[in-house]
């Protein structure tokens, strides 16, 4: 046991005193905020510049009150002007673009032949408030056609916001509902992340082991299987210190640069979100309702989803690391690894492709379900679905499977490393591998 | 107990591929004993259960009357041929870790390591990377992992290799001075030279079998062609030449000697003695060279591992 922990150690502060490990560690975090701040300021700067847009109506339809200024687009009406003018002076640079709404005689062939001329392509958005605002005025003159009284209908508009219940009682809302996305999407996410990175760096520390040749002498002192396991969990604790300073770093910085610029955190995450989203997201936000979100989030079996986090996080990186250990030993370099490569990673994306294709629709869905009882795929796709509220009896076969296949496999890969640490010079195939697994002793 | 260790009827299969085939050694108390046979003969995989790298399929092994056991490589000593540290670590942490591993308490370990340290002159390197040193360096620092937790049974794989003569010399001496402070030594070579210097016991395996084994001098007495060089002065040396034949094997000479004499190998029949080669020499010139051929540890190896073949 006590050699078990000489060895855990020695990995541990051998990959803790690596350079690259000391780099990542302390400049990751600076570069994620640096960037995020870098996001954030370019799209303030961005939205802050109005965009200039002048109309021609020959239709005579539309009026002043369509084209409403908004903050980042101001109208001008250039109807005076005549067609070819205005586009003159767009093309002098004037202005960003200009919409031409032609005559017609009906209100189809209208909507069809409305063109927008500019200097450099229009936005996304840009396009899509112009089409909303003529689709509606079209809209309502039609029914005005019809003799439907437009204020009627906007009184049947009666907003409906369903509430969402599970049967141990727990409110849900759409909103929470998306926060659980989050949280399972970003565990599923760290956990492949973290078993490709130090599941790789164990691969590597096998292969350094190999061709150093250190590993008869060590394996002379103790069983490989030690050696194996107390890289495996010298590398695990060395990845979690460094996710744990991360995570702190991360909040040091982000705290400091929001007292520094000013920048809200609501305000960062919610950046990337359409300004028309953005809107349902502040209504629903403001106020009381920021109140009910933390207390669901409270609500949220965040004691279970944090063991439950730590049982696949772990089961997970044992049982591919494991894996990588194997791979290592089968080579003699880091160039002949990548045949073995392939079927460890496959899963583990499968599991994320999984996770983010299915889990997000439908949580307790049958592919979900089968693929978070798969032991390669389930610490990914598990953890995804864990937010949602899994039954206890999915969760026990999902973890019995989990340690039952983490157990044979860790035995499988020990009997190929076993042998293969001790095979220089030669790459190592398939049937190779089979072959060392018969060996005895 | 004469013997350190017993290895008895050892059996190891890789797959369909025999690597030992019933292999049994004895290996006395504070010998120097030699491991020898050509490349692929199975000296690895044999060193290799005796430090329970791997395990036999079939056979025992005792060391000190124990059956081998996991506890007991706290008691071995071992320096592959393939020789390796972690590179990117500093001499002394790795020194300790490895004596550590052998079941040495930290400062045990440093009281040790200073000693050898100290003895070889080396403690300057402690701070040292691996990576930083030369290979020579390298290697003495893989000699004093080695030894340093006084192991009864120290297993020396090719240790000269990569050793300049003079540091040779002086591990050759070390690994004497281990012997007369009672380490039995099993010492596995191609180089047969060391062999005659270093070697008490012999045994030579080729293709998974012990051919041979035993005392190197007994084994050179077995190997013992009863061959002589003679060097005689003579008037005529034709007709002394074609006399000797009358009597004995007379091959060409396979040496030189200063002046023009007559130089023969003689080799003996089974009814006739050396005195009787010597006075018959005697009575026909003046003897200027009468030596036994004895067989080098290279001829035995040699026409040993050829008679197998």
């Amino acid at each position: 046991m006590s050699k078990l922990k000489l060895i855990i150690h020695r990995e541990f502060i051998a990959k803790v005193r690596n350079k690259s490990f000391i780099m990542m560690t302390f400049l990751s975090p600076l570069l994620l905020v640096a960037m995020g701040a870098l996001v954030f300021f370019l799209m303030k700067k961005n939205d802050e510049k109005v965009k200039e847009i002048v109309y021609v109506d020959n239709s005579e339809l539309f009026s002043k009150d369509d084209f409403v200024d908004s903050e980042s687009i101001h109208y001008q009406d250039y109807t005076s002007y005549g067609i070819e003018e205005t586009k003159k002076k767009v093309q002098q640079g004037d202005y960003y673009g200009a919409l031409i709404i032609p005559k017609q005689d009906s209100l189809e062939v209208l909507a069809k032949s409305i063109e927008f001329y500019s200097k450099d392509s229009p936005g996304m958005s840009v396009m899509n408030s112009l089409e909303s605002k003529i689709e509606t005025k079209i809209r309502n003159e039609k029914l005005n056609d019809f003799g439907i009284d437009i204020a009627q209908i906007n009184a049947s508009r009666i907003p409906s916001n369903i509430k969402m219940y599970n049967f141990s009682g727990e409110e849900s809302s759409k909103l929470i509902n998306g926060l659980k996305i989050g949280v399972g999407a970003i565990a599923g996410y760290l956990l492949m992340m973290f078993v490709i990175i130090y599941g790789t760096s164990v691969m590597r520390s096998v292969i350094e082991e190999k061709t150093s040749r250190i590993v008869e002498i060590i394996v002379s002192s103790v069983k490989p299987f030690q050696l194996m396991l107390g890289k495996i969990i010298g590398n695990a604790s060395a990845g979690l210190l460094q996710f744990l300073i991360w995570g702190i770093l991360i909040f040091i910085i982000s705290t400091i640069a929001s007292a520094i610029f000013g920048v809200n955190m609501v305000e960062m995450q919610t950046a990337n979100i359409p300004a028309d989203q953005l809107e349902v997201v502040k209504q629903a936000v403001g106020g009381d309702k920021m109140q009910l979100i933390i207390q669901e989030i409270l609500r949220l079996p965040i004691l279970k989803m944090f063991v439950l986090f730590i049982f696949y996080f772990l089961g997970g990186f044992m049982l591919y690391s494991s894996l990588f250990a194997a791979v290592g030993a089968a080579v003699d370099n880091e160039t002949d690894t990548q045949q073995f490569m392939l079927p460890i990673m496959a899963p583990l994306v499968l599991g994320v492709y999984v996770g983010f294709g299915t889990v997000m629709n439908d949580p307790h869905g049958s592919i979900a379900v089968m693929f978070s009882y798969i032991p390669f795929t389930s610490p990914i796709v598990m953890l995804m679905r864990v937010p949602f509220g899994v039954s206890w009896y999915e969760l026990a076969i999902s973890m019995t499977l989990l340690l039952i296949t983490f157990i044979f496999m860790v035995w499988l890969a020990a009997k190929i490393y076993r042998v293969g640490i001790l095979m220089y010079g030669k790459k190592a195939t398939y049937k190779d591998l089979y072959k060392w697994i018969k060996y005895k002793g | 107990m004469r013997n350190l260790l017993e290895i008895n009827n050892v059996v190891k299969n890789y797959g369909d591929f025999r690597a030992l085939n019933d292999v049994s050694i004895h290996i006395p108390k504070g010998s120097v004993y030699g491991l020898l046979g050509p490349n692929g003969a199975g000296k690895t995989s044999l060193i290799r259960i005796i430090n329970q790298i791997t395990m036999p399929d079939s056979g025992s092994i005792i060391l000190d009357g124990e059956p081998l056991s996991p506890k007991h490589t706290a008691y071995i000593g071992y320096l592959p041929e393939e020789r390796g540290l972690y590179k990117s670590m500093k001499v002394g942490e790795q020194a300790l870790y490895l004596a550590q591993l052998k079941g040495l308490s930290k400062s045990e370990a440093k009281k040790r390591l200073k000693y050898w340290f100290d003895k070889f002159d080396i403690s300057a390197w402690w701070g040292k990377k691996i990576e930083e040193l030369s290979k020579g360096m390298a290697q003495k620092v893989q000699f004093i992992v080695t030894v340093m937790h006084n192991p009864k049974l120290l297993i020396f794989d090719e240790p000269f290799s990569g050793f300049d003569p003079i540091n040779a010399q002086l591990i050759a001496k070390e690994i004497l001075q281990l012997r007369d402070e009672g380490a039995t030594i099993i010492f596995s070579t191609h180089r047969m030279e060391s062999v005659e210097e270093m070697c008490d016991e012999i045994a030579l395996i080729n293709k998974s079998n012990k051919i041979l084994d035993g005392k190197l001098s007994d084994i050179k007495r077995q190997f013992r062609t009863n061959t002589f060089q003679v060097g005689l002065h003579t008037d005529h040396p034709k007709e002394v030449e074609a006399k000797l034949k009358e009597n004995f094997e007379v091959f060409p000479a396979d040496f030189k000697l200063l002046g023009n004499e007559l130089t023969l190998n003689v080799k003996l029949n089974e009814n006739n003695s050396a005195n009787e080669l010597l006075s018959f020499l005697t009575s026909r010139g003046q003897v200027q060279h009468f030596v036994e051929l004895i067989p080098s540890a290279n001829d035995i190896f040699i026409q040993a591992v050829n008679k197998n073949n």
